[in-house]
């Protein structure tokens, strides 16, 4: 059975969409992939209002707070890097991405190794805490604030990842200042990945009383 | 290269073999990190979830869904590639991984028809049981994995249907040269296949019976299959979530000159209406699951409440996505009778506008309505009363969908091929479905009617109401367009006046049964019910059911063998699709039409929809 009749290559790439009309559908697919991950960020935040309430629990401000100020800082760099690519300048684009990718590392260190502590470390600095105390299996607390560090660190770790492909295939002369497809995706993805972070440390680290 | 050898070295051998190779991958990395900390080895869970989890992306690896991405990851640039993999026959298109969408749809097709007869044969089963009261031939354990496996392969086939009709139709249909993402389309058909393996393997370990709903704290403590139960649900809402962005994105930037948001064909408003529900809501229940599985596997406490866990939140995060994805079934199908209904009836669609509107409204209202399910939960009270007014205005978009249909035939000249048959079919049964559905809306009524056989009867009749007969009715109606063969008139009648009553009295009986106070879910009865003489009815007529369905099966491979030729346009429509000769070429229109005019003027002498752009000749 065939359905279908094969065409000879010429042929094909006169049915293949433009570069400028295949953008409009990547950013369109994008911006709906952003939307339809809202959905599985707002249910962890329907979890945290749910079985939390007006409580939480007991976590160091300070981690929290730095770990914040060092993803917010990674976007701008982000920013920097984008547009950078955006002129041509690709030696901005490459120290942008890089330390971006280097600040999200932080990041994600501040969230695996130090809050949720997996080594067991013990330490502090100028009677400040290092390393968190709450367990994944500790009640409604541990579940909720490990599923959304977590399911958040997860983004986190696949922008790096993204942002150093991007960094990678720039650096090897793929992206132009007309076209860089790749490099605005990145950008986006690693800004939303942020957005989201802006709305979880409050949920997690500021809303309620603590204990 | 030999027919068997073709087979052998197919997509589909060699994803279940990645499949097979990345589970025990992970199940080994587990174990051995679990024998290194010092932990029992001998709960295998946590090493069969995460064998699960890997043998994904195994599958997909091993199929070659990956490859161009990989290689885009190394700054490769990667040619869309087209037509049979090198040095097959044009056939093993149909069992590789391959871009183009009619293939892909006719892979959902095939697909899906095989996994319904799958979930059908476990409705049989557990039907011929429950012919009489007192335990035949199953055990409990076996009855309920039955019953929870045959809820949700039976939705894995739906979407998966739903996918064929919307992959196959929607770019033909706005005069695309294929979808916006053609390797995210092959990923969505094919990252769907080792969530359905997950699912039938989960049978094997234990079972699982908590229903296809999954309920904890039942689901915490069910048998191991329960784990690979939540985690193929899970893998298939990664098919449906990027499956429906593609075809929002599809049908936003490829529309053909001329083809104006009212003027698409009606179907395309359904496939939307049924995309934005698919690529939202899917997420919701998708983390509900995942919670399930980490709770059981790390100990994450969502949802058992002896250690301050509430299950009530996993059943508000799960009928979020579960109520308005019966949407994202019958929103198609509903979309095939009103695609159709022009077309035997030679007159325009009613209010062409309000059924492409009402398509959007039941999706928004969808919404709105989750906690219709969840009266006897012991959710909050004040939750109620709204949640019951709000189910109620399903019935306005629904409604007008009816009386456009009945607008539509009145005084056409109707015709009563098979197609046609199947779609006054869907009607009728989706009337059962609908007035039986109030009575479950209704706070009181539900108090008596909950968890017994009655939801069962009102749910099949919206679902073959909804999806089933109209799935029948377009695979009828397009097989021309896709085999090239028209399928034997004799047998898709015989299959329609076999389906239909039996269809009727199938789910009649399950109302009454249930009214009688038989509970859904349940392996055994009290003869004392008296509802004896109606399960017998019941059991019959599923296996009536049974047989017409292969009937169709038959129908459609022994008339593709057959030499005759379908005409090109067999049902005399207007739809762009039917004004291309067979076979479809590979990027569907080789000159581009225009749209110059509405889609169904039926009847209207010298109207016209499309008409070819007369193209410039080029130089090769
Ligand atoms: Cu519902």
């Amino acid at each position: 059975m065939s359905a279908i009749t094969a065409h000879h290559d010429d042929h094909a790439h006169s049915h293949e969409p433009s570069f400028a009309q295949q953008l409009r559908s990547n950013r369109l697919g994008l911006w709906l992939f952003f939307f339809s991950e809202l959905f599985l960020f707002a249910a962890l935040l329907v979890a945290r209002f749910f079985l939390w309430g007006g409580a939480r629990p007991e976590l160091s401000q300070v981690l929290g707070l730095i770990a914040t100020s060092v993803l917010l800082l990674s976007s701008f760099f982000v920013y920097r890097a984008e547009s950078a690519m955006a002129h041509g300048d690709r030696k901005t684009f490459q120290s942008g991405m890089l330390i971006a990718a280097f600040l999200g590392t932080l990041f994600f260190i501040g969230v695996v190794f130090m809050e949720w502590n997996i080594f067991g470390l013990q330490g502090e600095i100028a009677g400040i805490e290092l390393f968190g105390h709450l367990k994944p299996t500790d009640g409604v607390f541990g579940a909720v604030f490990y599923a959304m560090t977590g399911m958040h660190a997860l983004h986190v770790l696949s922008g790096i990842i993204f942002l150093l492909i991007v960094w990678n295939n720039g650096r090897k002369g793929h992206f132009s200042s007309e076209e860089h497809w790749g490099v605005e995706a990145a950008a986006l993805y690693w800004h939303y990945v942020d957005v989201i972070w802006v709305f979880f440390y409050p949920a997690l680290y500021l809303i309620g009383t603590a204990g | 290269m030999n027919t068997l050898s073709i087979w052998l070295t197919s997509a589909y051998v060699r994803g279940l073999i990645g499949q097979i190779i990345g589970t025990a991958v992970g199940f080994g990395f587990i174990t051995a990190i679990r024998a290194v900390m010092g932990l029992d080895t001998s709960n295998i869970e946590p090493a069969v979830v995460f064998g699960a989890l890997i043998g994904v992306p195994g599958s997909l690896l091993g199929a070659g869904v990956l490859t161009d991405w990989i290689k885009w990851i190394f700054g490769k640039k990667t040619p869309l590639r087209h037509g049979a993999p090198e040095g097959k026959p044009e056939w093993s298109r149909y069992i590789n991984v391959d871009v183009n969408h009619k293939v892909i749809g006719i892979q959902y097709g095939f697909t899906s028809v095989l996994v319904l007869l799958i979930g059908g044969f476990f409705a049989v089963l557990f039907r011929i049981e429950l012919a009489a009261p007192g335990m035949q031939y199953l055990t409990n354990d076996n009855f309920n994995t039955l019953f929870s496996a045959h809820g949700i392969i039976m939705i894995a086939s739906i979407l998966l249907g739903v996918g064929a009709m919307v992959n196959y139709l929607v770019p033909l249909m706005i005069g695309a040269s294929d979808m916006a993402f053609p390797r995210l389309n092959a990923f969505s058909y094919w990252v769907g296949i080792p969530a359905v393996v997950l699912i039938l393997s989960g049978m094997f370990v234990g079972g699982w019976d908590t229903g296809w709903v999954g309920y904890p704290p039942l689901s915490l403590r069910a048998p191991l299959g329960v784990q690979l139960f939540l985690l193929g649900f899970y893998i298939n809402g990664l098919s449906s979530i990027a499956g429906s962005i593609n075809l929002l994105v599809t049908v936003t930037t490829m529309r053909a000159k001329g083809m104006s948001l009212f003027r698409m064909p009606i179907f395309v408003w359904a496939a939307i209406a049924a995309s934005i529900i698919q690529f939202t809501a899917t997420q919701t229940v998708g983390m509900a699951l995942l919670m399930v599985v980490t709770e059981r596997t790390i100990g994450l406490n969502f949802f058992n409440p002896t250690t301050g866990g509430n299950p009530i939140l996993y059943q508000h995060l799960f009928w979020f996505y579960s109520h308005p994805v019966v949407y994202v079934f019958i929103l198609p199908g509903l979309g095939v009778i009103s695609e159709l209904l022009p077309v035997f009836s030679r007159k325009p669609l009613f209010g062409y506008k309000w059924i492409a509107l009402s398509s959007l409204g039941i999706a928004f209202v969808g919404f709105l309505v989750w906690a219709h399910h969840m009266f006897t939960s012991g959710m909050n009270d004040a939750l109620r009363i709204p949640f019951m007014i709000s189910t109620m205005f399903v019935a306005i978009p629904t409604g007008v969908k009816f009386f456009s249909w009945m607008a539509t035939m009145w005084e056409g000249k109707l015709s009563f091929e098979t197609p046609m048959l199947f779609v006054l079919g869907s009607i009728s049964v989706f009337l059962i479905g609908g007035v039986t559905g109030p009575i479950l809306g209704t706070i009181p009524t539900d108090m008596h009617l909950h968890d017994s056989y009655w939801v069962v009867g009102h749910f099949h009749s919206t679902m073959f109401g909804g999806f089933v007969f109209p799935f029948f009715a377009a695979v009828y109606y397009w097989y021309p367009k896709i085999s090239g063969k028209m399928y034997k008139e004799s047998l898709g009648k015989l299959h329609f006046w076999l389906m239909t009553p039996a269809f009727w009295l199938m789910s009649l009986g399950q109302m009454r049964a249930g009214l009688l106070g038989m509970r859904r879910r349940i392996a055994d009865y009290d003869p004392a019910l008296g509802v004896e003489t109606t399960q017998v009815l019941v059991t019959v007529a599923a296996l009536v059911i049974g047989w017409s369905v292969l009937i169709m099966v038959y129908n459609l491979i022994s008339s593709a063998r057959s030499q005759k030729m379908a005409a090109t346009n067999p049902w005399n429509s207007r739809s762009p699709e039917w004004q291309i000769p067979y076979p479809v070429p590979e990027f569907n229109y080789d000159a581009p039409f225009e749209v110059v005019g509405d889609p169904y003027d039926y009847g209207l002498d010298g109207s016209k929809y499309v008409q070819t752009i007369p193209m410039p000749a080029v130089g090769d």
